[in-house]
């Protein structure tokens, strides 16, 4: 983790990108530690999943570059790119009547040929995949049948029978209750330890972001703002700066990382007569 | 601002932000904003109303030219100060005999009948989500092609039709024809329910019975028999004329404004029908009265000019992207069907050559480009 | 390693299961075993209809007469019969069969339409287009000459579509393709009807080209067309794979490493040669790729590499059905095009009303 930047497996350098009009992207670095959970965070519409997009090669850069072992992504072949790489769109859509096992058996994609479309390597990543996510009960469940937290699930199994080192996830959690959110994570984090999965995920909740992930990369109109852990990064003034939020931060009680509590104008009807800007000074 | 951040709960997922969102016109809420649910009413989308507002009227202005371009070109010139004194009463009597007797009934048929196609063709496709969804593919102008063509081939080769078969039997088996059609459709897609995807797929079921039906029937009789069903499968309105208008005229004004009126929900269903429940929309019976009136309309406008090709496709296709809305827009969509089958008919009429194509040849020829020039422009995923 | 917010019975269970799948008994396995007894099963199908085909017309021959019609053929008349009718007219309805179906899943799949017919790419219309332009402009008689125009019309008005429905920065999607299809179609259908109503000659050929039919005054026309069909198949076949990440969403499908223009461009390339081939060698037959992909996906799910397979067998044992019935029933009067849709819309619109319908 300690290692130069040289080393890392997955960076972005003056990467500018656009989906037509002006840049959303411009001049971002960034390298993604290997063997880190990284979550990118930041206000709607500050380019968080377009970078995101662009490090899967969804998007090619309209100048600079991604680079992957070195290499330049959008130059390499995709199914190469696809054995190291795998990402999970925001709310993937299955087709209907697919079934769970048909859904993470498609993850196996990259590692097939056109005339060998089976193999028992094939069958033990999936089966891994599904035990991996708790998924195994669900296997000839149709997709659409499924709860939002399982059907997240079915998803990550489909990447993680892709069986790459890195994975970058958008919004994984999106439209999960929190008890799913908390149980997506933690197959993240599992991963992670696990299989030394490189996982780069935009995350909105900044708690759960500070809990999960070793490293916090925050965005605003196309810029990274601040980049390390979570503890140097999740500040007030970077909350300010980043989403133009009043909060403080105190030590999350259970595990320590930073918590956000943000101090809105409701807030100072219930704050036992004490006026929101005192509190806030006390705790600057 | 358009990233893909926001939670869209509709429309596609594969959807990428693109210059069309940017402008404002591809959002999926662009057909929220054209309805009653008012959620997050902004400025994108008054200028949608505006939008659809300026397209329904210039439409409308172009339908009225159109007729009277209809009425006062061909063959015999009229000018359009003639036309008008004609139609308050004066004019030679050579005019008024070509200009009331000939011209504006065939004009006004031809308003009539594409606005319901268009119509017809919005709720067909709003209903199933589907941009194929039109009469034609749902099997409606099919069943009337039956009972036409069977018409057609049963009076043979002795050339005319004559008597009551001539007056009243082609369009009335046409009018059964499509009417029968359409039950079919309605009565096998019911099921506890409308459910507009399994309605198309009946549908297509029914429209390859009758069209094989009327391929096999063409095949019976002499050539000149099957030029003649031909003729009348395209859609023509070289016949149309006063005897047509108030039967089309008095069915469009029943059956367009409580279409119209109950296309206010189409709107909702767009979204799903759990968001329309949830709006207070009696789906199932708001969907099933919907497909009878669209049937209705399109029976008429084929009993009266037969199946004039691509209108009910075309008409809601191209006013959806006019009017930069998620889904057809009924009102437009009816102006927009008069409009293009007037144009077709006028081209079909003083186009040289000698031979007089019938209009159905003509919306095909001339909507089919118009439609691709849209497709192409708009860069982005159409949807419906 | 706890398998979150699960109690450990479940964990313990759910291990038990992936020992069990070890074993070969998982749902995978089970599943695949299940689609391949389907497929023989299918191909015994095939089989029987060929059989029959052969056997059953106006006459009926028994077997040891087929028998000895292609193994030890002379001249007795049910070896004529069955030499220079019935054989040919049976392949051609194996090979379009399987065309017609292979080439509708693809087409669905690629265009995410449950009404997308072969024809709907302007295949047929196209092929319509050029028989009749053949006939009226050319002023060509001969069958074999129409065969080549409707293969050549239908290749290029498919191309055209799919240019039209790639313009653009998203290349092209479901629905460009299924809309510039459905313009192209009728904008043809438009300029044929002109045609043939400002020709008799071109309505005559016209009106008995148009509904489709497996019977030929000769066969030989037909053969020409066999290698673009096998490519056609080919390409198919290698296609399924693609088309299974692409029904996943563009994203996902790049993402597990597919290239998304390439897929689509291949998949309509095959499309184009399959529905090419059998229409221009039978005309537009109706019904059979619209309705035989639906059949194939109740009964195998939504993996194309299996239902593409499944759809081309039964578009094949639909189509000699239908072709033997129409033959046994009405001598030829009913073609089989009309045969499909009166003995296969019921079948179809049954299996609609009482199954769970698959979107795509």
């Amino acid at each position: 983790m300690t290692s130069s930047a040289s080393q890392q497996r997955l960076r972005a350098r003056q990467l500018r990108l656009s989906y037509g009009g002006p840049p959303v992207v411009d001049g971002l670095d960034l390298d993604v530690l290997n063997g880190t959970v990284t979550a990118v965070i930041g206000p709607n519409g500050c380019g968080k999943s377009t970078l995101l997009r662009a490090l899967g090669r969804l998007l090619a850069p309209k100048a600079g570059s991604v680079l992957l072992d070195g290499a330049r992504i959008d130059k390499m072949r995709t199914r190469e790119v696809a054995r190291v790489l795998g990402l999970l769109p925001q709310s993937p859509q299955a087709p209907e009547g697919l079934t769970v096992a048909d859904l993470v058996a498609r993850g196996r994609h990259p590692h097939q040929t056109w005339y060998r479309q089976w193999s028992s390597s094939d069958d033990e990543a999936i089966s891994t995949a599904l035990v991996q996510t708790g998924m195994g009960d669900y296997a000839e469940r149709a997709i659409d049948q499924l709860s939002g937290g399982q059907r997240q699930r079915a998803w990550i199994s489909m990447a993680l029978a892709q069986g790459t080192e890195l994975l970058l996830l958008d919004e994984p959690i999106t439209y999960l209750d929190l008890a799913h959110q908390v149980e997506i994570l933690d197959l993240v984090r599992r991963l992670n330890s696990e299989r030394g999965v490189t996982i780069v995920m935009v995350l909105h909740d900044l708690n759960l972001a500070a809990r999960y992930a070793d490293r916090l990369v925050a965005m605003r109109d196309g810029q990274v703002l601040a980049d390390g852990e979570p503890g140097e990064v999740l500040t007030e003034r970077l909350l300010d700066e980043v989403f133009g939020l009043k909060a403080m931060v105190v030590p999350d009680p259970v595990a320590g990382t930073p918590m956000v509590v943000p101090i809105s104008a409701h807030s100072a009807n219930h704050a036992d007569g004490e006026p929101v800007a005192e509190v806030a000074e006390r705790s600057a | 601002m358009t990233e893909r951040e926001k939670p869209t709960a509709v429309g596609s997922s594969e959807h990428t932000p693109t210059e069309g969102a940017i402008r404002g016109v591809s959002c999926p809420e662009g057909g929220l904003h054209g309805t009653t649910v008012g959620v997050g009413v902004g400025v994108v989308g008054v200028r949608l109303r505006w939008r659809a507002l300026v397209v329904v009227g210039a439409s409308a202005a172009v339908l009225v030219l159109a007729v009277a371009a209809h009425v006062g070109l061909g063959s015999y010139h009229i000018s359009m100060l003639d036309v008008l004194r004609v139609l308050s009463g004066g004019g030679e009597e050579s005019q008024r005999g070509a200009v009331l007797d000939v011209r504006l009934p065939r004009a006004l048929v031809g308003a009539l009948v594409g606005a319901a196609l268009g119509l017809a063709g919005a709720v067909f496709q709003s209903i199933s989500r589907n941009p194929l969804a039109s009469p034609d593919v749902l099997g409606i102008t099919w069943g009337a092609g039956v009972g036409a063509v069977t018409v057609i081939v049963l009076a043979g080769t002795s050339g005319q039709i004559s008597g009551i078969a001539g007056a009243l039997g082609l369009p009335l088996a046409s009018l059964l024809g499509g009417i029968a059609a359409g039950l079919a459709l309605y009565g096998f897609s019911w099921r506890r329910g409308l459910d507009g995807y399994r309605m198309v797929l009946i549908g297509i079921g029914i429209a390859a019975v009758c069209a094989n039906l009327v391929f096999w029937l063409l095949t019976v009789g002499d050539v000149t028999v099957a030029a003649r069903a031909m003729t009348w499968l395209t859609g023509s309105l070289a016949a149309a004329g006063w005897s047509e208008v108030p039967a089309v005229a008095i069915a469009l004004l029943v059956l367009a404004p409580a279409t119209l009126l109950g296309a206010r929900v189409l709107g909702v269903l767009r979204f799903g029908d759990d968001t329309a429940r949830g709006l207070g929309v009696r789906v199932d019976r708001a969907r099933g009265l919907l497909v009878l009136l669209a049937v209705l309309l399109a029976s008429v406008a084929t009993a009266a000019a037969g199946p004039i090709a691509f209108v009910a496709l075309a008409a809601p296709q191209i006013a959806l992207r006019l009017c930069g809305v998620a889904g057809p827009p009924v009102v437009a969509s009816t102006v927009l069907g008069g409009v293009l089958t007037v144009l077709a008919d006028l081209v079909a009429r003083i186009a040289p050559g000698g031979v007089e194509l019938p209009v159905g040849v003509l919306t095909a020829v001339l909507g089919a480009p118009y439609l691709m020039y849209l497709l192409v422009r708009s860069r982005r995923e159409a949807r419906v | 390693m706890n398998i979150v917010n699960t109690p450990v019975t479940r964990a313990d269970s759910a291990r038990s299961r992936s020992a069990e799948r070890a074993a070969g008994l998982g749902p995978l396995a089970r599943r695949r075993r299940r689609r391949v007894l389907g497929l023989v099963a299918l191909a015994a199908a095939v089989l029987l209809a060929t059989l029959v085909s052969i056997a059953f017309g106006d006459r009926a021959i028994p077997l040891p007469a087929i028998w000895h019609a292609i193994f030890t053929p002379s001249d007795t008349e049910s070896d004529i019969i069955i030499g220079a009718l019935r054989m040919p007219r049976t392949l051609l309805g194996l090979g379009v069969g399987v065309a017609l179906g292979v080439a509708g899943a693809l087409l669905q799949g690629h265009t995410r339409n449950p009404l997308a017919d072969p024809g709907l790419l302007g295949v047929t219309q196209g092929a319509a287009f050029a028989v009749v332009l053949s006939i009226t402009v050319f002023g060509v008689s001969y069958v074999s000459g129409h065969v080549a125009f409707a293969f050549a019309g239908a290749l290029i008005a498919s191309a055209i579509v799919f240019a039209l429905g790639s313009i653009g920065s998203g290349g092209a999607t479901p629905v460009t393709l299924a809309l510039a299809g459905a313009t192209i179609s009728w904008l043809l259908l438009g300029l044929t009807s002109a045609m043939v109503l400002l020709d008799q000659r071109g309505m005559e050929v016209y009106r008995f080209w148009r509904i489709g039919s497996l019977a030929r005054d000769e066969y030989f026309s037909a053969a020409t067309v066999l290698p673009f069909l096998i490519i056609g198949l080919l390409l198919a076949l290698a296609n399924t794979p693609g088309l299974n990440t692409l029904a996943l969403g563009e994203d996902v499908a790049k993402g597990l490493g597919q290239r998304v223009r390439l897929t689509r461009f291949a998949g309509v390339g095959a499309v184009a040669l399959l529905t090419g081939s059998a229409v221009a060698v039978c005309g537009p037959i109706a019904f059979i790729g619209l309705v035989v992909p639906h059949i194939a996906r109740a009964i195998t799910g939504a993996d194309y590499r299996w239902l593409v397979p499944y759809a081309g067998l039964l578009g094949a044992v639909l189509l000699l059905v239908a072709d033997v019935l129409g033959r046994v029933i009405s001598a030829d009067t009913f073609e089989v095009g009309i045969m499909l849709t009166v003995l296969g819309a019921p079948v179809f619109i049954y299996l609609v009303r009482s199954t769970r319908l698959v979107r795509l």
